[in-house]
């Protein structure tokens, strides 16, 4: 009488029976063979390619509305421009209280629970407004008396008196419109009249865009302090001069402006999941959609990139039958 | 009272045959807003699934299976020609073993691969290449040449719908990859260099939008620089940077796309592609009862 059969398992048997198949399907196949040209394959797809690349090209071209500069911003919003150069004075515009990595304030810090890797990192690309958007830039001017004698009397004066100066002045130019001009004198204002007034005069005639490249050197291709400046109009005025253009081509984020592109060109469709996010609670309303966002997508993309490792993701493909259609020929050819 | 700001004209762009230098028309479905122009591009990459998961594909020409492994017989020769062992043999007999030249230049392959949906890889390669030469020339006449001329426009536009080509048939590629399971057999490797190539790309081309010098550049680093900020990533790379923004977009980025790129390829050289999900059992080798047996 032969002993009765040891209890394999049906777990350990599928394991096996996966693990025989995947060496099975890892070697050289041993089916039906057809001929291929591997070279010839590449340079017909090259040609194809390139024609097709070249033929859109010469059919739609490509987008290129140039940027927006302080000096059309100066000219079509005075009161807006002095109100954001104003907050950068004060040390209130969101470029001042950014945090890291441009300085080491927390206003635009986010953290993942009580995490916070932007605070981690640290200052990286030092940034300062008031002195790099405002008192550098007049200091380069030439000299003019008045301007002169209001930066010292600026550079002198303790945070108190400071405070009390802007805050006369904002209690005068807070209430314009964005296009209205600006007064020339402000009671208790002390020098800041002097300073922003002189401030709008060199953005409306450019001066200001090629002082905040500039880094006091000839050469230049860090462009953080100008388009910082210009972005504290976005944040600050939500019918500023830039936030206008950018809300008629659809490139708010709260729009899907990450995927969009000026005029009627295709921008970056790969990016719809990316965007998705930052459409949907809680990210929607969160101080901390950045990091949030960064996080699930991070993972995602984790995901996509270890699936082969991932029981039931890895199995879809062969629960719908999709293959089926793919290597219909095959299967017609040697059926199960 | 809010100022309303007309739309900047621009400057007078070398126009293409249809113009879209004008709004676009996007459609609104609950939280989502999509352009005109993105919609397109994703009903065509639909489109172009479809079709290339049902036109058939061109007549097989058979092939007899090649009577011997020419593997051996090479790594046997390169071995012999060697007098005493140097480094330099034993790459070339490695080599030679993963990737002996009918395998790296094959004038046959399994009958299986017979569907448009196999050709993606090589649109996506040869687009690859498209990018890199209409690149290059735009880097050899620096970054403000295609604002100013003519000729510098159309090879930026070339450019622009390369690298559309390029991300569309890769997205193509890797929507097929998937419903093919094709990282059954010991092929982990090959999608995982697809999938980080894919993610690559995304970031190159991302510093591409921001070397433009153009408005489009002027935004997108703004908005970018918060996720940037947010995840720390912001420490090493500032978006408003443009001169750190393209020297990561001709240098380090495309050298990693193109590692990527070349590791993704000769992966599938030497494991073939994946054969059919349930393949019939006599298709598919038996593996050596010893892996030392064939190491050696």
């Amino acid at each position: 009488m032969s002993a009765p059969e040891a209890q394999v398992p049906a777990h350990v048997d599928r394991r096996t029976e996966a693990r025989r198949r995947a060496a099975a399907e890892g070697q050289p196949w041993r089916g039906p063979l057809r001929h291929y040209d591997i070279i010839k394959e590449a340079t017909i797809a090259f040609v194809v390619v390139a024609v097709l690349a070249v033929a859109l090209a010469a059919l739609f071209s490509s987008p290129d509305q140039p940027p927006v500069t302080l000096r059309q911003w100066a000219n079509a919003q005075p009161a807006g421009f002095t109100q954001v150069a104003l907050s950068e004075l004060q040390g209130t515009s969101t470029s001042a209280t950014y945090g890291p990595p441009f300085n080491g304030q927390s206003g635009s810090v986010q953290s993942l629970g009580p995490v916070s890797i932007q605070k981690l990192l640290g200052v990286a690309w030092p940034l300062h407004p008031d002195l790099a958007f405002v008192i550098d830039p007049l200091s380069t001017l030439p000299t003019d008396p008045a301007l002169g004698s209001a930066i010292r009397t600026w550079e002198s004066a303790g945070a108190a008196q400071q405070k009390s100066w802007t805050a006369a002045y904002a209690k005068e130019v807070g209430k314009l419109g964005l296009g209205a001009s600006i007064p020339s004198r402000v009671s208790g204002a002390g020098p800041v009249p002097q300073l922003l007034s002189s401030l709008l005069a060199m953005a409306r005639t450019g001066a200001l865009d090629a002082a905040l490249v500039s880094h006091g050197t000839f050469y230049s291709s860090d462009y953080t302090n100008a388009i910082m400046f210009l972005g504290d109009s976005a944040t600050s005025q939500d019918h500023s001069y830039w936030n206008e253009i950018v809300t008629a081509e659809h490139l708010q984020g709260s729009q899907w402006g990450v995927m969009n592109e000026t005029g009627s060109w295709p921008g970056q469709p790969w990016l719809w999941l990316y965007s998705m996010w930052y459409q949907v609670p809680p990210m929607n309303s969160s101080h901390n959609a950045d990091i949030l966002v960064v996080a699930i997508v991070t993972i995602l993309s984790l995901a996509l990139l270890f699936l082969p490792f991932i029981p039931g993701l890895r199995s879809i493909p062969k629960w719908v039958p999709l293959h089926r259609v793919i290597w219909r020929e095959y299967y017609r050819q040697a059926p199960r | 009272m809010p100022t309303t700001v007309s739309l900047a004209t621009g400057r007078p762009a070398a126009a293409g045959a249809i113009n879209l230098n004008h709004p676009d028309h996007y459609f609104h479905w609950g939280f989502v807003i999509i352009s005109l122009a993105n919609l397109v591009v994703i009903v065509v990459l639909i489109a172009l699934f479809i079709a290339a998961l049902l036109v058939p594909f061109m007549k097989p020409r058979p092939v007899p299976a090649p009577e011997v492994d020419e593997t051996e017989p090479a790594v046997r020769a390169q071995a012999a020609a060697t007098g005493e062992p140097t480094w330099t043999g034993a790459v070339r007999r490695l080599g030679l073993r993963f990737l002996p030249p009918a395998k790296l230049l094959p004038d046959y392959q399994p009958a299986y691969v017979a569907s448009w949906a196999y050709v993606f890889g090589v649109a996506t390669l040869t687009a690859l290449m498209v990018v890199i030469f209409s690149g290059l020339a735009l880097a050899f006449e620096g970054p403000a040449w295609w604002h100013i001329s003519s000729a510098g426009h159309f090879v930026n536009s070339i450019h622009l719908w390369a690298v559309e080509l390029f991300m569309g048939f890769m997205t193509v590629h890797l929507w097929f990859k998937f419903w093919m399971a094709s990282w059954r057999g010991h092929r982990q490797a090959t999608w995982m260099t697809g999938v980080l190539c894919f993610l690559v790309a995304i970031f190159e081309a991302f510093t591409g939008y921001i070397s433009q010098t153009n408005f489009d550049s002027q935004w997108i680093a703004f908005e970018a620089k918060d996720a940037f900020a947010s995840s720390g990533i912001g420490a090493l790379i500032n978006p408003l940077n443009f001169g750190q923004a393209v020297m990561l977009h001709i240098s380090l980025i495309p050298a990693a796309v193109l590692v990527l790129v070349a590791v993704h390829v000769l992966l599938v050289r030497v494991h073939g592609v994946a054969p059919p999900i349930e393949a019939r059992a006599e298709h598919l080798s038996t593996p050596a009862p010893d892996s030392a047996e064939v190491a050696r």
